[in-house]
């Protein structure tokens, strides 16, 4: 790429308008897509058994400035003791290419069922948690997150 | 591709017992998600660290299966409960199968 006067730039610029419009009349459509992706993903995880809302939550900013880069904690509550801890939490995006973020695999050695990281989001969507106790039991909860530059793609 | 990135790993030196610390973990890592196309609209193929692991005295604690959507850089944290002095051994995994660890040690009063 050269940088010789401005016909690149233009061109550059011409191609990102090109590409922000065919963005914009695709991504209803990747959401859509991504959603029946999540329930998919949720379908094979827990065949359809049924989940209850609480003692997970999911902390996320309601806008997000920079979509590469947003902050995603997790937190369920929990004794967390060889009876009663959390097994697994699960996480997805309605909204990007692909359902899954992360899944985190917890201990009672934890001591607290939390964790933190950092997630990219596409575009405007709900991100989606579920808890999976150690006696079976499932619980969920979700966020919408407001994406104003996404960092998905190139 | 080997992990040649160091990892950076925030352990307290010291906890009393039963009290519960944060363990923060970074990596330097492009997380390229495979999504991307590069300027000749070649699709980026996916390499991404897919796998951590945190284990004390040899036993897994916690661990988290990382997909596309976690950003580049990837920084975690988790808790870990305090019960006796010993060592953490951390490991990141990659698509490739390429490993990193870790480790830090942790004294209990």
């Amino acid at each position: 790429m050269t940088s010789q006067g401005l016909a690149p730039t233009r061109r550059q610029a011409l191609r990102f308008t090109a590409l922000a419009a065919f963005a914009a009349v695709l991504a209803p459509r990747m959401a859509v897509a991504t959603e029946e992706a999540v329930a998919t993903e949720l379908e094979k995880l827990y065949a359809g058994k049924s989940m209850a809302e609480g003692r997970i939550k999911l902390d996320m900013p309601e806008i997000a400035e920079n979509g590469l880069v947003v902050p995603i904690n997790i937190s369920v509550e929990s004794p967390m003791t060889e009876a009663d801890y959390v097994k697994s939490v699960h996480v997805f995006a309605d909204g990007n290419p692909l359902p899954q973020v992360v899944s985190y695999h917890f201990t009672p050695a934890c001591g607290e069922a939390a964790a933190s990281t950092r997630m990219r989001l596409a575009q405007t969507q709900n991100v989606i948690a579920v808890a999976e106790m150690s006696d079976g039991s499932l619980f969920t909860t979700k966020a919408q997150v407001k994406v104003t530059i996404g960092g998905c793609g190139g | 591709m080997a992990i040649t990135a160091k990892p950076r790993v925030r352990v307290p030196a010291e906890a009393k017992a039963g009290e519960i610390i944060e363990i923060k973990t970074l990596i330097s890592h492009e997380m390229e998600s495979g999504q991307r196309k590069d300027s000749a609209g070649k699709t980026v193929p996916r390499n991404i660290i897919n796998r951590f692991e945190a284990s004390f005295d040899g036993d897994l604690v916690f661990a988290a299966d990382w997909f596309p959507s976690i950003s580049a850089n990837p920084y975690q944290s988790f808790g870990y409960k305090a019960v006796k002095s010993g060592e953490f051994v951390f490991t990141w995994k990659d698509d490739a199968g390429e490993v990193q660890t870790a480790k830090a040690k942790l004294t209990v009063a």
